[in-house]
């Protein structure tokens, strides 16, 4: 431990953190823009200048280490005059065009300027700004407004791995860019958006749905139908500032009626399919594997995620076959919208309109993919993220923090707890379990007992096996088999799974692997910012909502049961097929 | 801003036909490198020896080879002076613009050879015989205004003398 002062306060911190750290422990707040929490410190932006006795310059307090006895000022009349000019500069290089931002209520530059008191601008730089970068159907790169804090680098080559951003160039020609400062379809990007959740300005946003929403719900012979997605239910209420983790699922269904949907379901119906699917899936691969003993392609992985399918058709494609063949809960929301829910409602589906709330970036690509008809219709029209979803409550006017409690329509509104855990990591592989092992053993799960600790909570990469006993005759082949699965999430996680899978140094049969850091939960269309703290606090109340529920098991919504029975007849039957599943192909990873 | 610097950013889009031949050299040279830390540098330059410049092609397979996103690969070449994406010249003058010699007149050197040349910084001449580039100290400050052309450095080299300077290249090129 060490001694230090801080403002004249008098501090024990341990050693080996840095000035802004220890600052925190105290809450003494350092204002910084390129920090982020557990990466790499950059001093990119020093911003979070602060003068230190015995130290002719400032220093950047995210990158400069405690040493005893030091004597640290954060707001001295030196670090005040130097972060203002700091702010300036980096203002006169923002093209920010702020009236019209898309991050004008959340800019923290904006914020930032207002606070240390800048009033004018005093360095005038008159340039135009480059042309945006459209090219990726999720994303929209605005680089004039680019103030280089390097932090969608740090999330995209450190945290996912991917690597799509760079610097290019030098000095002042510095662009954060793909390469050559081309655009970013010209690369290997996922989309999974976690640079645009990062970003302190408007530099890296999503691709705006919101105008194409409004003009189907103005349309008066379209019936326009919404499913929302569990994990922006605990993240929705941060954007009328409730506290993370509230959830406020009856609310945003009332908040989704007035704004005028014909139809307001859940993803997680279509997540409870998913799990009857991928589950029976599972159940034959394994089949052929032990009893067969056919070559098939073991662990099956999950493919709820459209960033980590990007990954894997990118940079592993020889795990294609491994990939579970079911679209995800989005997709088979929409071709059972077009053609189940088009029948039973007698509508025409060339006048069903589906949207979808999301916590993702990449969902906005996946529903665009050419795979995505089956329906013979594009079958998710538009998604939104769920900060574009509260803009829209914004625009409308709607009064959120007072709105009554809702249910949620039927017949594709009913869900299981099972589907709400697909919000987090370790979800969609405790749901799994739920349902798979039910059917494999014929006994029933308590319900007190349902979580699968050990792939709870932040952990990257989280391990169980589970020897089973006790299965029917029709699984006997499973008896006394040890069941091993593994869950990883941020896609650097899921590489260092896949390459230890690769070496031959891990076996499973089952993995689930979700694109963003804590799971759809800490998504890239999330309310901005996303800490650790946060994903914790949603997935807090996931859990709850999932706990609050009778039916927590996906094959016991009656609604499944009944899809089946009208209609798809038999999981991995001939329409399941046709409509609920698709194959994914590899794409160069330079182009 | 000057436009020297946005002149750096090469036009890049023409593939080059010269790639397929080199890529066996390549293997070698990134073989030669496998699993070392800090490996792109050296790749590259051995690789820009082959050709005089890195074709895009060549950069993507180094990507592909050393596993670095090509993002990363394209931040290096674009960020170093040294490296270039596109064909030069047989004769690669550098203008230095470090410190001492940017402010004992590396800039109207630099101009100098701009209007004499006829290209900018970045572009060769159409006989391909010059190259144009800006260097970034060659650690000859005390020699300031610094220009090297291929691997010669010329001392204290003034805007009215450039034309002899390059004359005596000429000449030894058309022996």
């Amino acid at each position: 431990m060490l001694e230090i002062t801080i403002n004249n306060k008098k501090l024990t911190v341990e050693s080996g953190i840095t000035i802004l750290q220890a600052a925190k422990t105290a809450e003494i707040e350092i204002p910084t823009l390129c920090h982020l929490e557990g990466k790499t410190p950059l001093g990119a932006c020093r911003v979070c200048l602060v003068e230190v006795e015995g130290t002719a310059n400032l220093l950047a307090s995210c990158a400069t280490p405690v040493r005893n006895g030091m004597n640290i000022e954060t707001n001295s009349q030196k670090v005040r005059h130097a972060r203002k000019t700091v702010v300036e500069l980096l203002l006169s290089e923002h093209k920010g065009n702020c009236q019209f931002c898309d991050r004008s209520d959340d800019c923290e530059l904006r914020e930032l300027a207002h606070k240390v008191g800048i009033r004018g601008e005093r360095f005038v730089v008159n340039e135009e700004a480059p042309a945006l970068d459209e090219s990726t159907a999720a994303l929209i790169r605005d680089s004039g407004k680019c103030i280089k804090c390097r932090r969608c680098i740090t999330i995209c080559n450190e945290v996912q791995q991917v690597g799509a951003l760079f610097p290019q160039y030098r000095g002042y020609e510095t662009e954060i860019s793909p390469a050559f400062a081309r655009e970013l379809e010209t690369v290997a990007c996922v989309q999974c958006g976690q640079c645009a959740a990062v970003c302190p300005v408007g530099a890296i946003i999503e691709k705006d749905h919101i105008a194409g929403v409004w003009a189907a719900l103005e349309n008066p012979d379209k019936h326009v139908v919404v499913q929302t997605a569990p994990a922006i239910r605990a993240a929705l209420g941060e954007c009328f500032d409730y506290e993370p983790g509230t959830l406020v699922t009856g609310k945003m269904v009332t908040a989704l009626r007035l704004l005028g949907f014909d139809g307001v379901f859940d993803t997680n119906f279509a997540a409870d399919l998913t799990i009857i699917e991928e589950g029976t899936e599972l159940l034959t691969r394994l089949k052929k594997a032990l009893v067969d003993k056919e070559d098939v392609a073991l662990p099956q992985f999950s493919s709820c995620s459209p960033g980590w399918i990007n990954f894997t058709e990118y940079y592993y494609p020889d795990f294609l076959p491994n990939l579970s063949t079911c679209k995800s809960p989005q997709q088979m929301f929409g071709a059972v919208a077009k053609t189940y829910y088009a029948e039973r409602m007698g509508i025409d589906p060339a006048d069903i309109i589906v949207v979808s709330a999301m916590p993702c970036t990449a969902k906005k690509f996946e529903a665009e993919r050419a795979e995505m008809n089956d329906s013979g219709y594009q079958d998710v029209d538009y998604v939104l993220t769920t900060r574009e979803l509260g803009r829209m409550i914004q625009e409308a006017g709607i009064d959120f923090v007072n709105l009554e409690d809702d249910a949620m329509d039927s017949p594709l509104g009913l869900s299981s707890g099972a589907a709400d855990i697909f919000a987090n990591t370790g979800g969609v592989m405790e749901a799994a379990l739920r349902t798979v092992w039910e059917i494999v053993t014929g006994s029933e799960l308590p319900m007190e007992n349902l979580h699968v600790k050990p792939i709870m909570g932040l952990e990257g990469v989280k391990e169980v096996a589970a020897t089973i006993t006790g299965a029917v005759p029709e699984w006997s082949f499973l008896e006394g088999v040890e069941v091993k699965l593994a869950v990883a999430h941020g896609l650097g996680n899921a590489k260092k799974l896949l390459e230890k899978i690769k070496a031959g140094e891990a076996e499973y049969h089952f993995v689930e692997i979700m694109t963003c850091p804590g799971g759809c939960i800490g998504g890239g269309g999330q309310p901005r910012f996303t800490t650790d703290a946060i994903r914790m606090a949603r997935i807090g109340a996931i859990y709850k909502e999932d706990e609050g529920k009778e039916l927590r098991k996906s094959h016991l919504n009656p609604e499944i049961t009944k899809i089946y029975e009208d209609f798809l007849k038999k999981p991995l039957g001939e329409k399941s097929h046709h409509l609920l599943h698709t194959e994914y192909k590899q794409k160069e990873l330079v182009m | 801003m000057s436009n020297i610097a946005t002149d750096l950013r090469y036009e890049v889009s023409h593939p080059s036909p010269t790639v397929t031949s080199i890529i066996p050299i390549i293997d070698d040279i990134v073989q030669s490198f496998y699993n070392t830390e800090g490996a792109l540098i050296p790749v590259l330059q051995s690789v820009q020896n082959l050709r005089g410049y890195l074709p895009e092609e060549a950069l993507k397979y180094i990507s592909l080879k050393l596993n670095i996103p090509f993002s990363e690969v394209t931040g290096v070449v674009t960020f170093y002076s040294y490296f270039s994406t596109v064909p030069r010249g047989e004769y690669i003058v550098r203008v230095c613009l470090g410190t001492a010699c940017y402010v004992r007149g590396g800039k109207e050197v630099l101009s100098a050879f701009r209007d004499y040349l006829g290209i900018n910084v970045g572009e060769t001449t159409q006989d391909k015989l010059y190259s144009l580039e800006i260097g970034r100290c060659f650690g000859a400050c005390g020699l300031a205004p610094v220009v090297m052309i291929n691997d010669d450095v010329h001392q204290r080299v003034k805007p009215s003398k450039i034309k002899e300077l390059l004359k005596s290249y000429q000449g030894e090129s058309n022996e």
